[in-house]
């Protein structure tokens, strides 16, 4: 293979005058953990007020939820991006439009409110599922100790069922954390973002997506460890 | 707030949106999904094969797939395809190929991750007394492969593995950032060329809403009809 390794470059000042190629990747990354963080937050609340609208008795509030979830899902991520940063500022009425369009950042709060409901649907099935998993007898025992909907979901089901799903809860944080890369289409400069103006500045095409590689790779594995020791701190004892 | 919109620019640019752009979209979907199902079931049996020196490679690899951004991953073979058709022709530089080839060889590769694992929970599932019994009548690996077990596996897993085909559709449209006109780069021409973001994005949002809802109604009611079967 022809191709010059240059493995010192990251130690080379960048184009953009403010630090290292280094400097340059770890302020992308820093953007793609507030995008993921932020719109987790979003993604955590909204999907488990939506996936416990879908297990409601209430046929109405099914329907929300339902309409919710397929509407999301069934729409590419890219796509929700362009609708949230072209289309939305333009069907607002005119001075809110304006307002966002002037917004400092706008791409950062775009990814975030955009990935945020993205990612709600995707945890509205997982909280169902968890819920719907539990032994229908809880549900019961919660009605007949006297507490109410609202008592059952806080008590009884939820802390159980969030247990259940903090596996696949831990992929779908990821999978969010993943998905900020989606954001550079519109002009967010978070760490895959980088790794691409690097490779344009420098031609050190490997070097740059070895790094962003290294970097997300680490980024897995310390989710991964933070999780399944969560998992074991918060296990009900006696069960398993 | 709708006053100015203009539908005309969606209906005259039908042909090219659909003749141009959707038949990219599905060609690659439709070749991605047989390249990576093939793909992933042989991982998938390497994983399950007992023997080390191949579970452990197919292991790393779904691992390391799945923790990438596949937009990263597709900037990566965009620029690493060239270099690994220079490895495997001789040649004296990197080969150009197209940016399709290098998409399609992308989506492959990393939807084969995914189908794996979906295959490997489908091989899994087969009771043990079926391998035991092929082997007791003497049929070698291969047979019991291909005549019990995948067949089966396939069956059972088939909705699963177009649930992840409809979400692989969904992904062809990251191929956006290495500028290939698929369905929405279609769109989005468009869109640029004669300033209509808003009606263009919201066509090509509400056409992806009624393909995935059609395909995943559809692909529901085949999981009845399967789950009778078993």
């Amino acid at each position: 293979m022809n191709y010059n390794w240059n493995w010192r470059i990251f130690f080379e000042p960048s184009p953009e005058g403010t630090g290292t190629y280094a400097d340059m990747l770890l302020s992308g990354l820093s953007w793609t953990i507030a995008t993921a963080l932020c719109s987790w937050i979003i993604a955590f609340s909204l999907g488990s007020l939506i996936g416990v609208l879908r297990t409601l008795p209430s046929r109405g509030a099914q329907r929300v939820g339902t309409t919710y979830v397929e509407l999301f899902r069934n729409i590419p991520l890219l796509v929700q991006m362009f609708l949230w940063f072209y289309v939305v500022p333009e069907i607002l009425p005119g001075s809110w439009g304006t307002w966002l369009k002037q917004l400092p950042n706008s791409s950062f709060y775009t990814a975030v409110i955009c990935l945020g409901f993205f990612t709600a649907s995707r945890v509205a099935e997982q909280v169902r599922t968890g819920i719907e998993t539990l032994p229908r007898g809880q549900r019961m025992a919660g009605t007949a100790l006297g507490l109410t909907t609202w008592q059952t979901y806080r008590y009884v089901l939820l802390p159980n069922a969030y247990r259940v799903i903090l596996p696949p809860l831990t992929s779908e944080f990821l999978n969010n954390l993943k998905n900020t890369s989606v954001a550079l289409t519109i002009g967010l400069l978070e760490l895959t973002a980088r790794a691409r103006s690097m490779q344009e500045f420098s031609s050190q095409v490997f070097e740059s997506f070895t790094a962003a590689t290294v970097i997300y790779l680490g980024i897995s594995l310390i989710v991964v460890t933070v999780s399944s020791k969560l998992e074991t701190r918060i296990a009900v004892p006696g069960s398993r | 707030m709708f006053t100015d919109f203009d539908f005309g620019v969606v209906l005259s640019s039908l042909p090219y949106l659909f003749g141009t752009g959707m038949v990219f979209t599905l060609t690659l979907t439709a070749l991605a999904a047989s390249g990576g199902i093939i793909l992933g079931t042989i991982i998938a049996m390497m994983r399950l094969s007992g023997i080390t020196a191949l579970a452990l490679p197919a292991k790393i690899y779904v691992n390391f797939m799945r923790s990438l951004p596949l937009v990263l991953v597709i900037f990566w073979f965009y620029f690493l395809v060239p270099y690994i058709g220079q490895w495997m022709t001789g040649a004296s530089r990197p080969i150009s190929v197209g940016a399709f080839t290098s998409a399609l060889v992308t989506f492959t590769l990393f939807e084969a991750a995914f189908f794996s694992e979906i295959m490997r929970a489908g091989i899994q599932a087969i009771p043990k007394g079926q391998t035991a019994a092929a082997q007791a009548i003497g049929l070698t690996y291969g047979q019991t492969m291909r005549t019990v077990i995948l067949p089966q596996a396939f069956r059972n897993m088939l909705p699963l593995l177009l649930t992840q085909t409809i979400v692989l559709f969904q992904d062809t449209s990251l191929v956006y950032v290495i500028s290939l006109t698929d369905f929405l780069g279609a769109a989005s021409k468009v869109a640029q060329r004669d300033g209509r973001l808003v009606e263009m994005y919201l066509f090509a949002a509400a056409v992806y809403l009624v393909i995935c809802i059609t395909a995943s109604t559809l692909v529901r009611r085949l999981q009845r009809r399967v789950a009778i079967i078993r």
